[in-house]
Parts: C-alpha cells; structure tokens; sequence
C-alpha cells in the first residue's frame, strides 16, 4: 500500500463522511430540543434533487445549495408542524416524510427531465466536486497538499459548521434554552421560555443542515441526482449523533469513522483487503449497536426527546 | 402591614369542574401564610393562577394595590412573584447555576458568562443561608439540596413574594426543620411567603395566617395562635375529624406469620442495601419500621414481596419459605402489598378504575374465565369497592391517571383489603394523603390488624408511626438498629436511632 492510496482513502473518508456531519448536526438540533427528526434520510433526497434542479434551471451551483437549505427547512415545517402543533408521533411522521420525499423527488425528475434513475450530469462549469479556487494554495502544502486538492467546498464547510453547532449549543443562552426544552420543556416554560418557538427553531436548523447534507450529496459528489440516493445516509447521520452522545462534536469523529469505513469498503479491492465488502457495510451499524449497549459509556439521549408538549398538562 | 397580594373573587372554571370558586386571598408583606386544604381543593389552581400559568375566569389580582393582569410566567417573575413547584422544575443535567441563570443568563458577548452566574449564585445563597456548590449537577444532589436550588431560582429573578407548592412532602423530619429556617430566614430579609401544605404540624409551627379552602371555596382567614390542628382539621375536612388513631390494646397470640432471617439485598447498582435483617411480624399485630428514606426500606419490601432478587437470607410467611417464591405465588400466600410508589407499583395509571381494582386477583374466578375477562363482573366488584372505601371518582370507567392521589390510594387500599389478608405490607401508605384519607387508610390497617393480619408498616412519618405501631424497629444503613415496644417509644428515642445514634438498652426494649 502506498502513500497515495493512503491519501486517497482518508481524502475519500472526509468526503464520504461530510454528509453525514451536516445530517448529524441537524439531527442533534433537533433532538437537543426535544423533537425526533427520522426525516433526515427524506430532507437530505429532497435537498439533492432540488439543489441540482435549481442548478440546472439558473445556472448556478451555489443558488442550488441555497435553494437545498430552503427546501430543507419547508420540509421540515411539516414535521415541526405534525410534531409540535399536533402534537402527532415523531417517528410516524418522519417515517412518512420519508416516503413522501421519495416520491416527490421522483414525480419532478420525470417531469423535468422526462426520464426516470436519474438526471444528466450537470456542466463541469456548475460542479462544487472539487476543491474551491480560493483554497487552491492549500494545495501547495507538500504532503498534505495532494489532500486538499481532494476536497470539496462542503468539507470545509462541515468542519466549520461543527465549531458553530458546538459554540451555539453549549456556549450561548439559546443553546441553554435548547438543552433544556429537550431535557424538561415543562421547567422551560414555567421560566418563561417559549417551548414551541424553541422546538420550531431547532427542527428548522436541523431541516437546512439536512437539505445541505442532500446538496453534498448531489452536487458536492457526482453533480448529478439519482433517486433514493441518500440510501440510508440520514439514518447512519442519526446513528452517528447517538454514538456521539448527541454532541457535535462527538457526532463529528462517529461521521469520520463511519466514513472512513465506506471509503474503506469502496477502496478494499485496491488496497487488498480480502474481507467482505458487506462485512465492512456493516461497521457502522454494529458499531452503533455497541454504543447504545454501553460499551463506550452510556449514551442518554435528551430526557423528553420524542415526547409532544403539553402546555395546559397537569 | 400593607397587603402585597390580593386576590378577589377568583373563579376557575376547568370544563366540568369549578376548582376555583369566588375565592379572596391576600397576603401581607413579611408574612409566612399558610394555604390550607385537602388534596383537589384548588390550593395548587389558585397559586398557579397567581403565577400566570393559567387565567383565572373572573376575579381580579392586585400586586401591591395595584390591579395587575398575569398573562403568564414572565409577568409574574417581573412583578417579583416566584413559585417552588411540587414537583421540582429543574433540568437534571445541568449545574446548579445553570439551572437558576436559565432564561436570565448573564451574557458576555454571545456567549454566556458561567464565572458571573456561578459568582451571583454563591453571592445569593450566602445572603439567604441556602448553601448550594453553583458547579454542582443536578442529579447528583438530594431531594432537599434540589428544593433550595429552586427557591434560589426565584430568588435570583428578584423574587419578593415566594410559593412554595407543598414543599415538605419529599422532605425527611430535618430537611423540613432546615426548610423552616430558611424560611425564617427569607421573611427576616423582607420576603412574603404563601405556603401550600395540607400538614397541619406545620402549619401551626411555622405560619402566621392561615388560608383553609374546601373543595373550590374559600372557607377562612385566621390567625394561626387563634386555631388549634383540631379546628383546622374540621375547616379543611368540613367534618369533626379524629386525629388520634382509635386503637385498643390487645394480647397477642405469639403465631409468628411473617419472619425473615438474616436478609441481604442488593440495589440497582449491586450495592448491599439490606445487610442481614430479621424481624417477625406476628398475628394481629402491626410492627413498623422507621426510618429515613433510603436505608434499604425500599429493597427490604420489594424483597420480600418478591420483586427483587434476594441474595441471601430466608422469607417464612405462616412457617412456608417462601424466599423463591415469584410475586404471584407470594400473594397466594394472602399477602397484601400497598407500595410505596402507588403510581409506578401500585395502578397501571392508563387503565381504568375498574381493571385496576382487579390487579393480583384478575387471573381469577369470576373475573377471568376459561380466555376471556368477565368484564360485567369487573365493573360490578369495582363499583362494590367504589362505594365501601368511598373512592371519589366519576365511575368505575375513567383512568386511574384522572384520579387524585388520594383518591388513588383508596383505590390501592380497596383491592388490597379485598383479598382474605394474612400480611400486610404497607410502605408510606398515606404519602401525600390529606388528613380525611389519612384517617380512613388508618382506620383500615387498625381494622385489619384487629382481625388478626399481620402488618408490617414502612413509613417516615414518625407521627404514623407511633399512631399505629404495636412495636417498632429502626433501620438504618440497611440494619435494624433498634427495636421497641410502641408504648416505650417517643420522638425523640426513635429520632436519634433514625440518624444513626446508638441507644444502649432502651427501657424495655430488647438490645440487637
């Protein structure tokens, strides 16, 4: 195995995990505050599809991502709506959002493109698959030079979402709020914190970072949408939040690792692993498994994750 | 004294209830004034109406003298209004300081500032003797610690006026002695304090004026040296109410029908929390454990009613070992069980009434046969029991969740005493219960005894204790450290073995 290999694999990790984080981000958001988003797999498909659509309609790349977080956040209106203002079960309705999502992207590939699998790839000129032009002296660094030269816009941005996540989270009085409308809404309320105002902000930063994630999905990877391509992506996102006990920052090194088990997977065949490629897809899962059973400490989530609020309860 | 509350004619309709009732209220500034009533008699309603958490129907508030209408919390905390709830409001994660500063957060820049939260936090707890470490978890702290976290939340919001919802009923005899200082404390320093308690004890050592409200109606006003506990009792209950237990001496056969020996049990986190006890509870006698919460009562219990695993040691119940014996074979026996935790042991809080009044017995003729439930005779045994132990419900079909906790209780006690009882096995059976099911839950376990049960009664409150118990035994450290005949006992012995104090030889009591 040489040094390139080397390279290209963790280059390969980092970009295979970058969804992950923003979805992770998002998924800790929101049940930091007390709301369960399944949605994520859905609002990342979303994301993908509309931030290529908007691509491929007004010709530019980062009007697509923009319009990914928007779409991202609408979406998620309709679980803050359900879970919040109807107080109906989460799961239930992520798991519809989820359905529907699928559906949706579908119905408008075929109708824009008039075909179904997938849409044509984007110009070269509207593709974010590559490291930015204004990071480019990054790439002059020897060793780790080749590194950068491999990444995309949205690496960097994850890292830098991460630090914000973390800093608004555990350093700010929103963050405060947040933690303690998830933990016990009813003590928030009775301090005059707005529970559902706190609840809709948090699903609404956890939908754009999900509709993001979709973006990097799409854009960010084969400047192309294929439906389903999400495959699973939102629920190892949620995996990696609990591995990383619902903190940014652990969510973070679960995504990496979990990358890095992908891209290993992808690569196996170059570097000579002979294990099965399904052995190494299932990694993250087990790894999860393990981390829900304790073995790296407990992992408890929020106390009132899940659980509507009742204002007038007794 | 200038009055700082007033509340006049206040109505509050619920759909279907009136729990508030044209009900005038005020409060005087420095004064500890206690709000008097049984369990559902509107003391919470009438607070939380003060507090902004919900709008009376009519009626009118005046924060000192001036009419203030209180849309919620926040109106209230600017008006200087702050309530300890029943059941603590605090996020179990988090500091202490975090806690407290919570919606008030002292900032610098974006961020906030811990150094200035922890600092103000001490700077309070000193100037009004609630000593609390600000960098301290919440889980990590006692029940009585947590309840000075919560006044102290008021406090640093500027609060002059204090409620304290019941705030003695999670606490042991001298957390709620520590408690009466503080509030000694907070009304030197100028505070005012309403008190809702349905503890006459307290009330008469601790309160100034005294509100007593019934069933959603303003009842009285008094001051407290013109009452006496007997007279309050009867304002609060509407009836003559017997404070002392009625209880004949008697002789007793000797038949041992509840014995353990040499009892070791762990707790959840593999702990010896009961190390070595034995004890015999005998034929129509009630013997009562005392003690302070936590010293292997709880484990004891459900050891030996089978819902904990006993490590070593032997349960006998009519000379039968029945330390393997599951729950359901233990109940065979004619063993009845009032748990300590009536909500999460005792119902099953989403079924209704009448499924519940079943529960230990419902595998049974009439109530089961062959597959199925007999349902007609489910709700015939329910309605029976309803009215025998005068259960206050609207029928047998609600929820056992909509009942109030006394009310609850009876409804425990009931399907309890139906079974043809040799033990019974009563924690805390009257936590929380105001004096009129109080005295009725007595009445029943006296009853039981006096028709030749064995009872063995686990409780806190020293006053039951020494109101029912034929002998007693103190447990501490998950031993019993001591153990006396109840003519021989007082307060103050039991107090001292409670804490762990040694006596050499109590007069006639045998020394362990």
């Amino acid at each position: 195995m040489n040094f390139t290999i080397i390279i290209a694999l963790i280059a390969s990790a980092f970009r295979l995990a970058t969804p992950l984080i923003f979805a992770s981000l998002g998924g800790t958001f929101s049940e930091r505050s007390g709301v369960v988003n399944i949605a994520l797999e859905g609002i990342m498909l979303m994301g993908a599809f509309f931030s290529v659509l908007i691509t491929y309609l007004y010709g530019s790349a980062w009007l697509g991502v923009g319009g990914a977080i928007l779409v991202g956040i609408v979406t998620s209106l309709l679980l803050a709506f359900m879970a919040i203002h109807l107080l109906a079960n989460q799961v239930v309705v992520g798991v519809a959002i989820n359905v529907l999502a699928a559906s949706i992207t579908a119905y408008f590939l075929e109708m824009v493109w008039k075909r179904s699998g997938q849409t044509t790839s984007l110009p070269k000129e509207l593709s974010l698959t590559g490291n930015p032009q204004s990071l480019a002296f990054l790439e002059k660094i020897p060793i780790l030079g080749d590194l950068f030269s491999r990444f995309t816009p949205f690496v960097y941005l994850a890292f830098v979402a991460v630090g914000v996540s973390y800093y608004v989270l555990f350093k700010t009085p929103f963050g405060l709020r947040v933690r303690a409308v998830g933990e016990h809404p009813r003590a928030a309320d009775t301090l005059g914190i707005n529970v559902y105002k706190t609840r809709y902000i948090c699903v609404m930063i956890s939908g754009a970072l999900a509709g993001l994630a979709g973006a990097t999905l799409s854009l960010g990877t084969i400047s192309l949408f294929r439906e389903g391509m999400s495959v699973g992506k939102g629920f190892i996102a949620l995996a990696a939040m609990i591995f990383g006990k619902w903190h940014p920052v652990g969510a973070m090194f679960a995504c990496l690792f979990f990358g890095f088990t992908e891209a290993l997977q992808i690569q196996a065949q170059t570097i000579g692993i002979k294990l099965a490629p399904e052995f190494l897809q299932m990694l993250p899962y087990v790894a999860t498994i393990f981390a829900l059973a304790g073995v790296v400490g407990k992992a408890t989530g929020p106390a009132s994750s899940g659980i509507p609020y009742e204002k007038g309860e007794k | 004294m200038s009055n700082v509350v007033e509340m006049k004619n206040i109505t509050k309709i619920f759909p279907g209830v009136i729990a508030n009732d044209d009900i005038d209220f005020n409060l005087k500034k420095g004064e500890i004034h206690v709000l008097l009533g049984e369990n559902g008699a509107g003391k919470t309603t009438l607070m939380n109406i003060l507090y902004g958490l919900y709008r009376p129907t009519s009626g009118s508030i005046f924060i000192n003298g001036e009419k203030t209408i209180i849309k919620d919390p926040n109106t209230a905390i600017e008006k200087g209004i702050g309530m300890v709830h029943q059941h603590f409001m605090l996020v179990q994660t988090f500091t202490v300081a975090e806690n407290i500063v919570l919606g008030r957060e002292p900032q610098k820049g974006l961020s906030i500032d811990m150094e200035v939260a922890n600092a103000k936090v001490r700077e309070i707890s000193e100037k009004f003797g609630l000593k609390v470490n600000p960098e301290a978890k919440v889980m990590d702290l006692s029940v009585g610690i947590q309840q000075r976290v919560e006044i102290l939340k008021a406090l640093y919001r500027g609060a002059e006026i204090l409620i304290l919802d019941e705030p003695t009923a999670v606490l042991t005899p001298q957390e709620i002695e520590e408690l009466g200082v503080i509030m000694k404390n907070l009304v030197a320093e100028g505070k005012s304090i309403i008190l809702i308690t349905h503890k006459l004890k307290e009330v008469m050592s601790i309160s100034d004026r005294v509100t007593v409200i019934r069933r959603g109606k303003f009842i009285d006003t008094i001051s407290t040296q013109d009452t006496d506990t007997d007279h309050l009792a009867e304002l609060m209950v509407g009836r003559k109410v017997n404070l002392t237990v009625d209880k004949q001496t008697k002789e007793f056969t000797g038949n041992k029908v509840l014995e353990i020996k040499d009892l070791h049990v762990l707790d959840n986190r593999f702990l010896e929390a009961v190390k070595g006890i034995s004890f015999n509870v005998n034929e129509g006698e009630i013997f009562a454990l005392a003690g302070v919460d936590g010293n292997g009562q709880s484990q004891l219990i459900e050891a030996i009613t089978g819902l904990r695993k006993i490590k070593s040691g032997m349960v006998f119940i009519n000379g039968e070992d029945v330390t393997k014996y599951s729950s359901r074979k233990i109940i065979e026996q004619g063993v009845g069980h009032i748990p300590e935790d009536r909500q999460k042991r005792g119902l099953v809080l989403d079924h209704d009434l009448a499924e519940n009044m079943i529960l230990g017995y419902h595998y049974k003729e009439p109530f089961t046969k062959k597959l199925m439930m007999n349902y007609s005779e489910i709700h015939k045994h329910a309605k029976r029991l309803i009215k025998e132990f005068d259960v206050r419900t609207p029928s047998e079909n609600v929820t056992a969740h909509s009942l109030s906790g006394g009310n609850q209780q009876k409804a425990i006690v009931a399907r309890e005493f139906h079974k043809d009882l040799k033990v019974l096995i009563a924690a805390q059976p009257t936590r929380g219960l105001d004096v009129g099911s109080i005295e009725f839950v007595h009445k029943k376990i006296v009853e039981a005894r006096n028709n030749g049960t064995a009872v063995l009664l686990v409780s806190l409150e020293l006053d039951e204790v020494l109101a029912l118990a034929d002998r007693i035994g103190v447990i501490y450290d998950g031993r019993i450290v001591g153990s006396l005949d109840a003519k021989d006992a007082d307060e103050k012995k039991l107090g001292i073995m409670m804490a762990g104090g040694t006596i050499n030889k109590v007069e006639g009591g045998e020394d362990i």
